[in-house]
């Protein structure tokens, strides 16, 4: 197991040097000088130009400004906002935990339905329930989430006024963050009212979130049971006279769930697309939003180190992904 | 007289093969609707000057916001209403039907392209070739797809050429995954070793000897990135970044529409209905398609 590890993480490095040579030349191929685009200023005089440049290291030659990068990234330094000069790690370990918040609970919404409602649909092939759920599960597979969104804040807000329109939490609430997760520091904070407040806030986002990888956890479960349950083991439990439950909840799923879990865990990066879309909608304070108004607002230093980071958290799930498969299937682990 | 009777056989085993696939391909309900819906969309598309009412741009500034014809207020001359500077809803979406396409039909062919041309060299030659092309490929994967397609937008400057651009780039890297692996399992089969024998040529052998028999996964993943090319653009747009105002593309209009939605229901309804209508359409056919092209799945 440890040399499979070790020859997974071994796997990463010539991806994660791919990941830092796009983010260190997404800021050269810009339209535009790039030490003026890094400095956020314009109109400077000669004297001040070379200033910057010399600051930046942009007055050396590239392959030293890619060294000069590499060397700033291993100290955790990301370079500054241009907008609130403050370091951008700060910026994005402060407004993580609530893109993870959202994608946790809309993960765990889709599996929680997308496994039963595709088992479920695998057992009774052919039935309305099959055919109902496949084809939401379709629909759902087809959804514009931005405009799924759109339509449950008039049908939900507007129309019954039940849940707010956007942001974490409502503004009489005010607490020191804790944890970062508005769910768990709202209840640390025995203000009443307040976990009911942060729930309200939550919901919409997080159905909208979940919305694709539901149905697409749905029907890979539903493939899986179906493949699973042709298989002679199954037939042999059946034959030895197992209870039905038993065959399927412990012989059939058990099989089936090693590809879901894999897909369960491919969907982290369509969940960091995602939520692009769906904290732009809802004014969720979440790394997506941070990422699309830092390029309207021409804030390249955060869109820089910004790519970077989603990029490399999205290669870590995967690897933990990989690993999980490799733990739950010693098939793959033997290889 | 043997060449002729082999010629016939040839148009015949095609006519065979195609008759086949639409056998199976028909058996799936979903997929001829979505076929259906498809070739309607196509036809608006085309026909969209002759069916459209009105100008999609033209602003009537007497009719700013009005409802569909079967609300109170609603008028009869603008069927599905008007937008927040008086433009007809309808002759919008209808023109909408052209972008959606166009931005389809693009993004796939370069994507499709680029992935084969990349996948094949990586497939046929091996090597340290492949490592490098495949790595390449992993870091393009490595961030999310509509992430990478907004800094690409970034770079290149926002608008539609570039945001197709874009989202075929961030695309391509599927194609050629599925064209190496394909072409690894093929590389190794007797009639490519005939072939090689008989003197074909490097560039022979990947294009007429192993391509043809790589193309049933490429012809699925095709339909499946279609489908995903009018929802990223429509994101893209619905972000600003993509087909920019006044074009009548369906996210823009939405993205226009954001601020109406509480008072004005149809002006966001319609357009999103549309991009769900027609991804729908060609999802319900890639379905078919990878029923009717994967054997595996016919025999069972």
């Amino acid at each position: 197991m440890l040399r499979f590890i070790l020859k997974k993480l071994l796997y990463l490095v010539p991806t994660m040097f791919g990941i830092t040579l796009v983010a260190f030349g997404f800021i050269r191929l810009l339209p535009g000088d790039p030490v003026l685009l890094m400095a956020g200023e314009r109109g400077v005089s000669p004297e001040r130009y070379a200033q910057i440049a010399a600051q930046l290291g942009y007055d050396k030659p590239i392959w030293q400004q890619y060294l000069h990068y590499i060397g700033n990234l291993l100290q955790g330094d990301l370079g500054n906002s241009l907008v609130t000069k403050k370091p951008v790690l700060n910026e994005f370990l402060a407004l993580f935990p609530a893109t993870v918040e959202l994608a946790l609970v809309a993960i765990i919404i889709a599996t929680a339905i997308g496994v039963p409602v595709g088992v479920i649909a695998a057992i009774k092939r052919g039935s309305w329930f099959d055919q109902l759920s496949m084809t939401a599960a379709l629909v759902g597979f087809s959804m514009p989430i931005f405009w799924w969104g759109l339509l449950l804040i008039i049908l939900f807000s507007g129309v019954l006024g039940w849940t707010p329109v956007s942001g974490r939490i409502s503004l009489m609430y005010f607490f020191p963050p804790v944890t970062g997760f508005m769910l768990i520091d709202s209840l640390l904070s025995g203000q009443k009212g307040a976990f009911a407040s942060a729930v309200s806030h939550l919901i919409l986002p997080s159905i909208v979130l979940a919305t694709i990888p539901l149905a697409v956890i749905a029907r890979q479960t539903r493939s899986a049971m179906l493949e699973v349950m042709g298989e002679d083991y199954v037939r042999t439990a059946r034959a030895k006279g197992l209870s039905p439950r038993r065959v399927i909840g412990v012989h059939a799923l058990r099989n089936a769930m090693i590809p879901v879990v894999t897909t369960i865990g491919l969907q982290i990066g369509v969940l960091m697309a995602g939520a692009i879309l769906t904290e732009t909608i809802f004014s969720w304070p979440g790394i997506g939003k941070w990422m699309i108004d830092s390029i309207s607002r021409r804030d390249y230093p955060v869109v820089q180190s910004g790519l970077l980071l989603i990029a490399a958290i999205v290669m870590i799930v995967n690897l933990l992904v990989d690993l999980t498969y490799g733990l739950i299937n010693p098939r793959i682990r033997h290889k | 007289m043997t060449d002729t009777a082999v010629k016939i056989s040839d148009a015949a085993i095609r006519r065979r093969m195609l008759k086949e696939f639409w056998f199976y391909f028909s058996q799936n309900r979903g997929a001829v609707i979505g076929l259906v819906v498809f070739a309607i969309l196509v036809l608006t598309a085309i026909f969209a000057p002759l069916l459209a009412p009105h100008d999609p741009t033209h602003q009537y500034r007497d009719a700013l916001l009005v409802p569909p014809f079967w609300q109170e207020g609603g008028r009869a001359e603008f069927l599905l209403g008007t937008d927040a500077v008086g433009r007809d809803m309808l002759s919008r979406l209808i023109y909408g039907a052209q972008y959606s396409l166009f931005i389809g039909i693009v993004v796939v062919s370069i994507a499709l392209v680029g992935g084969i041309i990349i996948g094949l060299v990586a497939g046929f030659f091996g090597g340290w070739v492949d490592t490098v092309i495949m790595r390449v490929m992993d870091v393009v994967l490595a961030f999310p797809s509509l992430l990478l397609a907004l800094v690409l937008v970034a770079v290149l400057g926002p608008g539609l050429t570039n945001a197709m651009i874009a989202i075929a780039i961030v695309y391509q890297p599927h194609f050629a995954r599925l064209t190496r692996a394909a072409v690894m399992g093929e590389k190794a089969r007797e009639y490519v070793t005939a072939a090689r024998v008989a003197g074909a040529s490097n560039l022979r052998l990947m294009v007429k000897t192993i391509l043809p028999n790589c193309l049933a996964p490429l012809i699925v993943q095709a339909t499946l990135s279609f489908s995903s090319a009018v929802l990223d653009s429509a994101a893209l747009g619905f972000l600003g970044m993509g087909a920019q105002p006044p074009a009548s593309e369906w996210g823009t209009m939405l993205a226009e529409a954001r601020e109406f939605i509480l008072r004005a229901w149809w002006v966001v309804t319609f357009p999103g209905l549309a991009i769900l209508v027609s991804v729908l359409a060609i999802n319900l056919m890639g379905d078919g398609l990878r029923d009717a092209l994967d054997p595996k799945l016919k025999r069972s």
